[in-house]
């Protein structure tokens, strides 16, 4: 099992759902995040002060999913995702332990 | 000879009403009220309340730190009750009623006299400086006034003063700057009243005075920490739109109240008002994205108040040409006071208190002695006279404010200390003076 994490384009969480989804995955988690990459920031001014905001707003995904739709999902997600405009995101992927689901207490793969 | 003539006639006629023309509250028969005049002026003293709660609250509320934005509310609605009480008390009396050059008499303290009588009797007492309208609903529009100026200077020191600090200052200052000048200015036994000082609404009295204070408290204060490296930006500029806009409704009962009636020249009044205000939002929001690439939203905003603050001396003055005119100019002014002037000399005036309502202020009262329409005032003076006049006004509330304001902070630091623990400042003014927070 693998965990996929995701940064995206806050705009672009309604098309990898999608996308997610005609695969075959059953849930994500999605979290709201600042951070800085390639893309640069932007600068506000108030008053003549100036501030330049080097974290930029950014979507986080995670999915947990079965070795054998790895692939499958980095493609979804790098197809939906995709604007081509530097500030695309990255995708993450890590081994997975153990899956537990707290209603039934089934593991692993039956639990994803 | 014609004026002289002119002059007699008036003369007899306010004779022949109030036997002499009052130089003091008196006390009249209640069908000498007018029914208008009053209706206006409970309105316009509602409008102006407005202003400060809260309409001022919201547009400093909106500028600050989200950690700051309880603490600069609770500021401006604390000072409301303070000054309203301390009005009672001695500033209305001290204000307006006849005395020194300086400040008036002890006759109405706890508003005393202030009186309505039911029938039979069927009398109440009305102001020399308002005759067609109750006393209680002139003290109560000057209330008004008293409460917003001290809650103008709370944008200069946002983020940085204690409570405690603030609270004192602002009682010491309510009554010993703001209650003297509105006595010189506006009471005809004023010394810069008797001089021919024009402030229709407060140009001195209100804005150059607390933009002075403001200043004061910037320097005496210092800045806040991490001033010029750390992020400041505004926390909310909804906030700011709406409370900038409620200040705009309100200033109607602001300029045209001064009328103290509902007649030709409180709708002039109101009508240059307008158009100053909309002229100066234009011109900071032109200067400021020709200058810095972006008009943007405190921009406006700072403009339209800048506006409303350069009329403020003018409205019952000028026609609506030279509003335009001076509201430009104030736009214009302002934006550079707030942007340049600011970082230049490297005073930190948090929210602006000073470059818009001190260089505004300046701004109005000057070219009000440039702009005043003898048709409307029935001023007299040449362009010239009048406006070395102005300047002199200007000069001594700038002069007094300033100094008078510094000392008061001085002494307030050394018996109880102004500025909060750099702990305290760090953690925000919300949870360590007032043990809440919005998030």
């Amino acid at each position: 099992m693998k965990l996929i994490t995701a940064i995206i384009k806050p705009f672009k969480l309604d098309e990898v759902r999608a996308a997610v989804s005609d695969i075959g995955v059953r849930g994500l988690t999605v979290t709201e995040v600042r951070g800085f990459g390639r893309q640069r920031g932007h600068t506000e001014i108030y008053r003549g002060a100036e501030y330049v905001v080097e974290f930029v707003p950014k979507t986080k995904i995670e999915i947990a999913v079965d070795d054998a739709l790895v692939d499958q999902l980095i493609e979804a997600i790098i197809k939906s995702a995709k604007t081509g405009k530097v500030g695309d995101g990255k995708i993450f992927v890590f081994d997975l332990e153990q899956v537990v689901r707290i209603r039934t207490g089934e593991r692993d793969s039956s639990a994803i | 000879m014609k004026k002289l003539v002119a002059f007699l006639a008036l003369t007899l006629a306010i004779s022949a009403a109030w036997g002499d023309a009052p130089s003091t509250p008196i006390l009249i028969s209640a069908d000498k009220i007018s029914a208008g005049d009053t209706a206006w002026m409970l309105t316009s003293t509602a409008l102006v309340l407005m202003m400060s709660i809260p309409g001022l609250a919201l547009f400093y509320g909106g500028m600050v730190r989200k950690k700051n934005v309880l603490a600069t509310l609770m500021q401006t609605f604390a000072i409301v009750c303070v000054v309203t009480l301390l009005w009672w008390l001695v500033g209305y009396s001290w204000a307006f009623t006849p005395g020194s050059k300086f400040l008036g008499g002890f006759s109405r303290a706890f508003f005393d006299g202030m009186t309505f009588m039911h029938d039979p009797v069927n009398k109440l007492s009305v102001s020399h400086l308002a005759l067609t309208i109750p006393e209680t609903v002139y003290a109560m529009f000057q209330l008004t006034f008293a409460v917003i100026t001290p809650a103008l200077i709370a944008g200069a020191f946002a983020d940085r003063m204690k409570f405690s600090a603030m609270l004192v200052f602002m009682a010491a200052w309510s009554l010993l700057v703001y209650v003297p000048i509105a006595h010189m200015v506006w009471e005809p036994t004023g010394w810069l009243n008797a001089a021919g000082v024009l402030d229709y609404a407060g140009g001195t009295v209100v804005h150059i005075n607390a933009g002075m204070a403001g200043l004061a408290s910037c320097l005496v204060l210092g800045k806040r920490l991490g001033y010029g490296r750390e992020r400041m930006p505004p926390h909310n500029l909804t906030l700011t739109l709406i409370g900038a806009s409620l200040l705009w409704v309100g200033w109607f009962g602001f300029n045209a109240g001064s009328a103290g009636a509902a007649d030709g020249r409180a709708g002039m009044a109101m009508l240059v008002t307008q158009m100053a205000t909309a002229a100066a939002a234009l011109g900071w929001m032109f200067a400021e994205w020709s200058s810095k690439g972006k008009p943007s939203v405190l921009g406006i905003a700072s403009g339209a108040v800048a506006g409303l603050v350069a009329i403020t001396p003018a409205s019952g003055f000028v026609g609506p040409t030279p509003a335009v005119v001076i509201g430009l100019a104030a736009g214009v002014i302002c934006f550079a006071a707030a942007t340049s002037l600011k970082h230049l000399l490297g005073y930190d005036d948090s929210l602006d208190a000073f470059g818009v309502h001190g260089i505004g202020g300046m701004v109005g009262a000057l070219l009000t002695g440039i702009f005043v329409s003898k048709e409307i005032s029935g001023v007299e003076n040449t362009v010239m006279t009048q406006f070395l006049i102005q300047l002199k006004g200007v000069a001594v509330t700038a002069i007094y404010g300033f100094v008078a304001s510094y000392i008061i902070l001085k002494i307030i630091d050394v018996v109880i200390g102004l500025r909060v623990t750099e702990e305290q400042e760090r953690e925000g003014l919300d949870i360590s003076l007032h043990g809440e927070s919005i998030e």
